[in-house]
């Protein structure tokens, strides 16, 4: 009983250093200006300036931002499960000569560091008159992630690897291409590792900050965290505004997690450790 | 025999077809680039220019650049900072919630939320945090009676600083130390206290071995990771005070699209790339010593 009682205290003095900055902002994003300089600090704010969240989001173009930053997710997300599972299924249940050489291969890029392949890209990109659009931005992650995208073909793979080869046998006997198997019994049985990746993929664009630095000019193209930082730099004096703005930025992808959080922590359980 | 080699047939084709996506995608976006890179960093090129070959004069010029030094020490001290502290509250958080705990999604989202706050959103809130007339750390050392510090704002705090700001959200090295802690056999647990061994027996002689390939993991991840730090230092110090935080990926951004020095920019990519293998090999073949496999050639 006491270690159950010493094991909650524990959990909510963590608990207190990560929810605090949230707190802050919070209240900082219903304040006066004014009001935040108090010392020492006061936690309610009163009134309660609501106004700073419809001021904010208005002065900048944030519903715009927030629209041009779902297309690109959702673009980067289905073309990375897609892709990135169809690579999976050939690394794991097809056999061809030189199949793991490749593979192994393909693996090593997680190790580079995105420096070394950044100023090459970019220039590709130029020259093929792409800045300015969401192409660089969508366009590798249709090519099963590239980059840093080869561990969800690993993750998948490791999946795949755990449902009965029978199944596969048994369609191939009546007649399935690959492509049907793969399709029709490999991806309907692999729901968990795919909820996976679909949230990596999901906040790592999300969060994506020098891709879209580096590739967006335009203003009206411009995601939200470029968005929130041209603002931070134009706002500097509006605190109000900004705390407002950071909050609107966070929270749907906070509410995103809070429920799918079961699927995400059990997924990554799934797809780590068991084979 | 027959339907056998058809089988084998269809598997081939369709497994090279399947695969093209992924081996294109490592062409054009991993291997190719990564050669170009090479050649640009042998090259004086400024942008709108055409590239001419130096060899490897960007290279020699790097020793000589003092920023470079500098940017290269500031990241290694980040690194040294950050990796250690955040794997250790990553890993007793983890062991936290790995207990019986109720409302475990509530904890688990508490934990994580810092995790999610998209980079840009983290560095704007930090940026009030460490704000040294009004920020919430300020504020709470002031009303404890403590000293105030300038943070990012001084050129001893900053990198510290940022190392604070970085554990806070180590929310991803916890996820895979639970993976990894669900992972570790019940029976074994058993077996010691069989032997009538405590919490602490647990701890050390079935948690901790079983848990050296999550750590490593882990570790790796993070070395490689804080290396490349860059979104801190380009909106929230612009590399000061003093240089105090000028990381080297924002250098690299700063020499390649600020003054469009693009061969040398690759010459320090290609440097960043050869220290980063070299730290990784020095790791792996210090893990030997330490990490414990229990099925050695397990998939």
């Amino acid at each position: 009983m006491r270690t159950r009682i010493l094991l909650y205290l524990a959990l909510a003095a963590g608990a207190v250093p990560t929810l605090l900055p949230f707190v802050w902002l919070v209240r900082s994003a219903l304040m006066q200006d004014t009001q935040m300089f108090i010392a020492p600090p006061q936690w309610i704010p009163d009134p309660f300036q609501w106004s700073n969240f419809t001021e904010a989001l208005t002065a900048q173009p944030f519903g715009r931002y927030f629209l041009n930053t779902v297309v690109i997710a959702v673009i980067s997300v289905l073309g990375t499960v897609l892709t990135c599972s169809i690579a999976a299924f050939s690394f794991s249940r097809l056999r061809w000569r030189g199949r793991n050489v490749v593979f192994a291969v393909l693996l090593s890029s997680v190790m580079l560091p995105y420096a070394v392949t950044l100023i090459p890209t970019f220039v590709m990109w130029q020259e093929l008159g792409a800045l300015n659009t969401i192409a660089p931005l969508t366009v590798p992650s249709w090519f099963a992630g590239a980059g840093g995208g080869v561990l969800n073909v690993f993750l998948l793979r490791q999946f795949f690897l755990t449902i009965p080869f029978e199944l596969d046998e048994a369609a191939y006997i009546d007649g399935a291409s690959p492509w049907r198997v793969f399709w029709m019994v490999v991806m309907p049985l692999s729901k968990p590792a795919i909820v996976v990746v679909t949230i990596f993929t999901f906040i790592g664009t999300w969060n994506d900050f020098l891709g879209p630095l580096l590739y967006l000019n335009d203003e009206e193209k411009y995601t939200l965290s470029i968005g929130l930082a041209s603002f931070q730099s134009i706002y500097i004096t509006q605190w109000g505004y900004l705390m407002a703005a950071s909050a609107a930025v966070i929270a749907p992808i906070i509410a995103l997690f809070f429920f799918l959080q079961r699927y995400f922590i059990e997924g990554v359980t799934l797809t780590g450790i068991k084979n | 025999m027959a339907a056998l080699s058809g089988q084998r047939r269809l598997e081939r084709r369709w497994g090279l077809l399947m695969a093209v996506p992924a081996i294109l995608g490592f062409v054009i976006f991993t291997a190719g680039p990564m050669v170009a890179s090479l050649g640009l960093s042998l090259t004086d090129w400024q942008v709108g220019g055409t590239p001419s070959f130096i060899g490897t004069e960007n290279y020699t010029a790097l020793a000589d650049d003092e920023l470079f030094w500098k940017s290269l020490s500031a990241t290694t001290y980040y690194t040294l900072g950050a990796v250690p502290l955040s794997l250790i509250v990553a890993f007793v958080v983890a062991m936290l919630l790995n207990q019986r705990v109720r409302g475990l999604p509530v904890w688990r989202t508490i934990f994580y939320l810092p995790t999610l706050v998209p980079a840009i959103a983290n560095v704007v809130l930090w940026i009030w945090i460490f704000n040294p007339d009004f920020g919430l750390l300020n504020s709470l050392l002031r009303q404890g009676g403590l000293p105030a510090g300038m943070w990012i704002y001084d050129e001893d705090m900053a990198v510290p600083s940022l190392i604070i700001m970085s554990t806070w959200a180590f929310g991803n090295t916890m996820v895979i130390f639970l993976a990894g802690l669900q992972g570790v056999p019940q029976h074994l647990y058993e077996a010691v206290s069989v032997d009538g061994g405590g919490p602490w027996h647990r701890f050390r002689h079935v948690t901790v071995p079983m848990m050296t390939p999550t750590i490593f993991y882990n570790l790796v991840v993070g070395v490689i990771g804080t290396f490349q730090v860059f979104n801190q230092a380009y909106v929230m110090t612009e590399g000061g005070p003093n240089n105090a935080t000028l990381f080297y990926v924002y250098y690299l951004f700063r020499k390649a699209f600020r003054e469009s020095e693009m061969g040398y920019a690759s010459a320090l990519a290609w440097v960043l790339f050869m220290i980063i293998m070299v730290v990784t090999f020095l790791l792996f073949r210090n893990a030997r010593r330490w990490v414990y496999y229990e099925m050695a050639g397990g998939r």
